[in-house]
């Protein structure tokens, strides 16, 4: 082994368990928040990001707090990666006046620009197009920043994403496009809804780089979300990628998990987790002690819980302040006006 | 005229306010379809492209849902976009992006996030422009929370009011129709700001009240006019705002004359004219001597041929009918 080998392999490790925490801290949220909406805790609809956590941990570890992410319905895990506290996500799902919304949102509407989290979106597309204006916006003004949107692969057969590459690709802006492939828009598979189902190759009609992973190994998703990364702040244009992934868990909680899909499909897939095979990584190659990464574990296991706690500890929204912030005017006028 | 003002088109007015907003303000952009070295079907944009650049007056392909989107983003994002929908047809195609994200962001992020987006289009039945070119459509947007709307009938208030919407942290829809385009008016010579949200008195009387929107407003004063001729004294307010509606300047006009006309040309069922209608019988139905009457545009798709599409506008001599049965009410 070479010097720079011994360099690089102490280095590595470092940037893996930085990853395997962040997938940890949006397992154990999610898995917490599952079991609030089963305790009624948590209303409306509450889809989990279980199973996927790679992708917005290996995209998102290359992000600036000033780069923007647009997302899904499926969103907690990119609102997670991007930095909002667990304990205004978790009340944001219990609809408290300390959720990252303020309770107005809920899951689907997770809102926290201070840290770049530009919102979800409870409509599949429009997320594809404001990331391509905020990405018009920043080279507008001269910026140095980089927008993400975040889909799945229900949004790639709706207009949104066809007209988002095209303006992306031909104004050369900095955006790139993450495709969380999980194979079946809430029920129905991709195969079905997809004259082609290599989301990837879809770029080459745009005229911007696409480029398929398996969205499940996060050190994979980290290499390709670098360069595209890098691409956009070099003011190179767009790139679309496809991280082939899977939900484990129903598309939304108190929904069935198998009956569309098989339970073989389900295990293959669970057998192949993303922080599993992480974990078997570390452990593997890298020589991290079973114990050490129980204590992670666990870490992450009690901030999800203490979360919770704070969640249900936090006031609920003040009904007189309905009126505030549909638009720009104060909340008297607009009490005034409706 | 005096010397501090000029004589400009309806065009020429709102065309000089976005060049002077443009100008003291790096973040506004405009999109549309050939509003670049085109400048613009309406010549919205004319001469734009070469003070501002490509990337401040902005070509886009055939793309109305894209670029509403887009544009969602990039107000999110710090910049203050200008969508020229050229005829404001084309905005029902990014509808979704409209009702769905743009009125309901800056609720949705607790005022965090703010919504500056101008949204302008040529409204009206004009031309034989026919059916996919001759919509109103304004009460969808007073319908829902989130937007400001103004239809403005004179040059001033259109580059007065044009320069308001771009510094406005609200979306607003700024809707030009097309009959007054080519329209002179007077116009400040220095630089001026006209309000939203507000309606104006343009002939004041004390037997009736007319409220005209947009194009409707000079057809209504001629019709004042004529009925001057009779005794007849009718005062004449021109709208101007959708939304928020001036509900107050109308029930100050209706305690004073007791009789209400709404003379608008868009369709009737759920229109401007019913909400006003709803409002003044609410808060003033101790004002009025006689029923709210209400003139629209025929409730049919706009037709092509001349006659035909004549005969679906309210016509000056329709405002004059109206106002006699009001008046004998």
């Amino acid at each position: 082994m070479s010097v720079t080998q011994v360099v690089l392999a102490a280095a590595h490790p470092a940037r893996e368990i930085h990853l395997y925490k962040e997938m940890l801290k949006i397992r154990e949220t999610e898995l917490q928040l599952a079991r609030a909406y089963r305790d009624g805790h948590v209303m409306g609809a509450c889809h989990t990001y279980v199973g996927q956590e790679a992708v917005a941990v290996g995209v998102c570890s290359h992000l600036q707090v000033e780069d923007a992410v647009f997302s899904t319905h499926r969103g907690h895990g990119h609102a997670l990666a991007k930095g909002v506290a667990a304990t205004e996500v978790a009340a944001e799902l219990f609809g408290r006046a300390t959720g990252c919304s303020g309770g107005r949102g809920g899951s689907m509407h997770l809102f926290s620009p201070e840290v770049g989290m530009m919102g979800t979106t409870g409509i599949v597309g429009p997320n594809i197009l404001q990331a391509v204006g905020a990405g018009y916006a920043f080279q507008l003004n001269g910026e140095d920043r980089v927008a993400v949107a975040f889909f799945g692969d229900g949004a790639v057969n709706n207009g949104a994403f066809h007209e988002g590459l095209n303006l992306a690709s031909i104004w050369d802006l900095p955006v790139v496009f993450v495709c969380e492939n999980n194979l079946y828009a809430t029920e129905v598979p991709f195969a079905y809804a997809a004259g082609n189902p290599e989301v990837a190759m879809r770029a080459e009609g745009y005229g911007c780089p696409g480029r398929a992973v398996d969205g499940n190994d996060v050190m994979e998703v980290d290499t390709v979300a670098e360069e595209a990364v890098a691409r956009a702040r070099r003011g190179d244009g767009p790139t679309l990628l496809e991280c082939k992934t899977y939900r484990t868990r129903a598309h939304a909680e108190g929904m069935p998990e198998v009956g569309y899909r098989t339970q073989e499909e389900v295990d293959s897939w669970k057998a192949r987790d993303p922080i599993a095979l992480l974990r078997s990584h570390l452990m593997g190659t890298e020589r991290v002690a079973a114990d050490e990464i129980s204590a992670w574990e666990d870490e992450a296991r009690s901030e999800a819980v203490a979360a919770i706690e704070f969640a249900k500890a936090s006031p609920w929204p003040d009904p007189r302040t309905v009126f505030d912030f549909v638009d720009a005017s104060d909340s008297a006028e607009a009490a005034r006006r409706s | 005229m005096n010397a501090s003002s000029r004589t400009l088109t309806f065009t020429e007015a709102a065309r000089e306010g976005l060049a002077e907003e443009m100008e003291r303000d790096a973040s506004i952009f405009v999109v549309g379809e050939g509003i670049g070295e085109r400048g613009g079907n309406f010549n919205t944009t004319l001469g734009l492209f070469d003070r501002f650049g490509p990337s401040r007056i902005r070509d886009t392909p055939i793309t109305e849902r894209g670029f509403v989107g887009m544009c969602t983003g990039a107000a999110m994002a710090g910049a203050r976009p200008v969508v020229d929908f050229m005829f404001l047809d084309f905005i029902l195609d990014a509808f979704g992006e409209l009702i769905n994200q743009v009125a309901k962001i800056q609720y949705m992020s607790s005022g965090r996030l703010r919504m500056p987006m101008v949204l302008r289009g040529c409204i009206g039945v004009g031309g034989s422009a026919a059916t996919h070119h001759s919509g109103n459509y304004y009460p969808f947007f007073l319908h829902q929370p989130g937007f400001k709307v103004v239809v403005p009938s004179t040059p001033r208030d259109a580059k007065g009011l044009l320069k308001t919407a771009i510094r406005s942290d609200d979306p607003v829809l700024f809707l030009e129709h097309k009959l007054l385009l080519a329209t002179r008016g007077e116009v400040p010579s220095e630089s001026y700001l006209e309000p939203l949200g507000r309606a104006r008195v343009r002939r004041t009387g004390r037997h009736a009240t007319v409220v005209a929107v947009g194009v409707m407003t000079s057809k209504a004063i001629a019709a004042a006019d004529s009925l001057a001729e009779s005794g007849h004294d009718i005062e004449v307010i021109d709208l101007v705002s959708i939304a928020p509606l001036d509900t107050a300047t109308i029930l100050e006009s209706v305690a004073k004359t007791g009789r209400l006309l709404i003379a608008d040309e868009d369709y009737q069922p759920c229109g401007v004219g019913a909400e006003i209608s709803a409002r003044v019988c609410a808060d003033g139905f101790d004002l009025l001597d006689a029923p709210v009457a209400r003139l629209n545009g025929a409730y049919v798709p706009i037709p092509y041929s001349p006659p035909l599409e004549q005969a679906v506008v309210p016509s000056q001599d329709a405002v004059v009918q109206a106002l006699r049965d009001l008046l004998a009410e």
